[in-house]
């Protein structure tokens, strides 16, 4: 086991974890964030993709040591506490952005450090930022209609 | 969990690490952004006893600009290089390589040691006459990368010894970048079935005075179009010089196939993707 400490979603964690755990499993497994999915585990569907330091990656890309003195930002952290939707998640629902839900909150992570960047984004850029992430319900429209809705909002 | 287990190190200087890789050798695997490493370990492709992790080492971490070499260190990930390293086919490359999350964590010097026939770095360091930085506790060598390369992932490396940089000469060229993927015709994502890198330099009176022709997915590593390159030196770039260089490029290309692409198809990419690029280095 190796000790590791990192913050996510803002609380600070202290953690012996085995090395061979993946950053997905301590997620969902140990800190019962089971928002992020996994898909398949190889860095192909963008499923399990988080921020770290503010950046989007694989989540099962990733040893948990390795996000030792980082700090991780996953889907629950972006509706507020008492359950306001984020824009981005509201924009989607009314669109239909989603129907299985499985790719979602992979997209949200992928996107929001894009969205809150403050500038508004053009169809083109949304399906170039999401091109890691696969859905197989909705054909992607509905999700660039509302990626492009949210950052004009 | 996925991986199989194994023993994890996490030196914070490169000494310390190259103490590891001489006790460990092939035991060990060298982690940096993982994004090669951790796929085949959680398909347990790869199962090494020993990992070990380079990325809190800060003697690598930095892009180091000479008089005439720009050196990598092995703690720079893609999405860092594609914003600070100042190579323009390096930047131009990167955009073809993986996800923008994938390339928040791969690093170059990871992608470069990996030496996967299908990527785009290696030939782009091929194409730019660059070379591997490789330590290890016996001491500290420089590799050419046609020397560098071997086989499919395979390269020069020894088991104790590190890659810690790239080195890419500071000459200035005209470069270009092409690629055909599977998917998403040539955009982010994928693997190569067919990719370009190619740079040329230009003397006043608008000959050629050096070309660089280097190929991912063609061969059981990253390749040169020598032959192509010859007819090119120290002509004018016509249209017809053009078409013979590609049409050699095609011919001593010799590409596998596979379930995305035959050897036929392949040699038509080369030709047709070395056109392109010799046409856009001979633009105004």
């Amino acid at each position: 086991m190796t000790a590791i400490s990192l913050t996510v979603n803002g609380a600070a964690h202290e953690l012996d974890v085995p090395p061979r755990m993946l950053l997905s499993d301590l997620l969902r497994d140990e800190l019962g964030l089971t928002g992020t999915k996994i898909g398949c585990a190889m860095g192909a569907c963008g499923a399990c993709t988080v921020l770290v330091d503010d950046e989007p990656v694989r989540s099962c890309l990733m040893f948990a040591v390795q996000a030792h003195r980082r700090s991780v930002r996953t889907v629950e952290d972006l509706a507020s506490p008492d359950g306001d939707l984020h824009p981005l998640q509201t924009a989607l629902r009314e669109h239909h952005g989603l129907q299985c839900g499985y790719c979602t909150p992979g997209m949200l992570m992928t996107i929001t450090p894009l969205l809150e960047s403050g500038q508004p984004l053009e169809p083109d850029a949304v399906r170039e930022a999401i091109a890691g992430n696969l859905c197989r319900c909705t054909g992607y429209e509905t999700i660039v209609d509302a990626v492009v809705e949210a950052s004009r909002r | 969990m996925k991986p199989s287990a194994f023993e994890y190190l996490a030196p914070e200087s490169c000494d310390e690490a190259l103490a590891a890789l001489a006790e460990h050798g092939d035991d060990a695997a060298v982690l940096a952004g993982g994004q090669s490493l951790i796929p085949m370990m959680n398909l347990r492709i790869a199962a090494p006893p020993v990992v070990i992790d380079i990325m809190r080492i800060g003697e690598l971490r930095t892009i180091d600009r000479g008089e005439d070499w720009i050196e990598i260190g092995a703690g720079i990930r893609m999405a860092q290089a594609e914003r600070e390293s100042g190579v323009p086919l390096i930047e131009r490359a990167l955009q073809h390589v993986g996800h923008s999350a994938i390339r928040n964590a791969g690093t170059v010097c990871g992608s470069i040691a990996h030496a996967d026939p299908a990527a785009e770095l290696p030939a782009v360091l091929l194409a730019l006459d660059g070379e591997v930085v490789l330590r290890s506790a016996r001491g500290r060598r420089t590799v050419a990368a046609d020397e560098f390369f071997n086989s499919y992932f395979t390269t020069a490396r020894e088991p104790d010894e590190l890659v810690v940089a790239v080195r890419i000469p500071a000459t200035r060229r005209r470069v270009a970048f092409l690629e055909v993927t599977p998917r998403l015709g040539g955009s982010t994502g994928e693997f190569a079935t067919v990719a370009v890198a190619a740079a040329a330099g230009r003397d006043d009176a608008g000959h050629l005075t050096s070309v660089s022709l280097a190929f991912a997915g063609v061969a059981e590593r990253a390749i040169r179009a020598r032959e192509a390159e010859a007819i090119l030196v120290g002509a004018e770039p016509t249209r017809d010089a053009i078409a013979d260089a590609a049409e050699r490029a095609a011919g001593e290309t010799d590409p596998p196939a596979d379930v995305h692409a035959g050897p036929e198809y392949r040699r038509r990419l080369v030709r047709a993707l070395t056109r392109r690029a010799l046409e856009e280095l001979a633009s105004p």
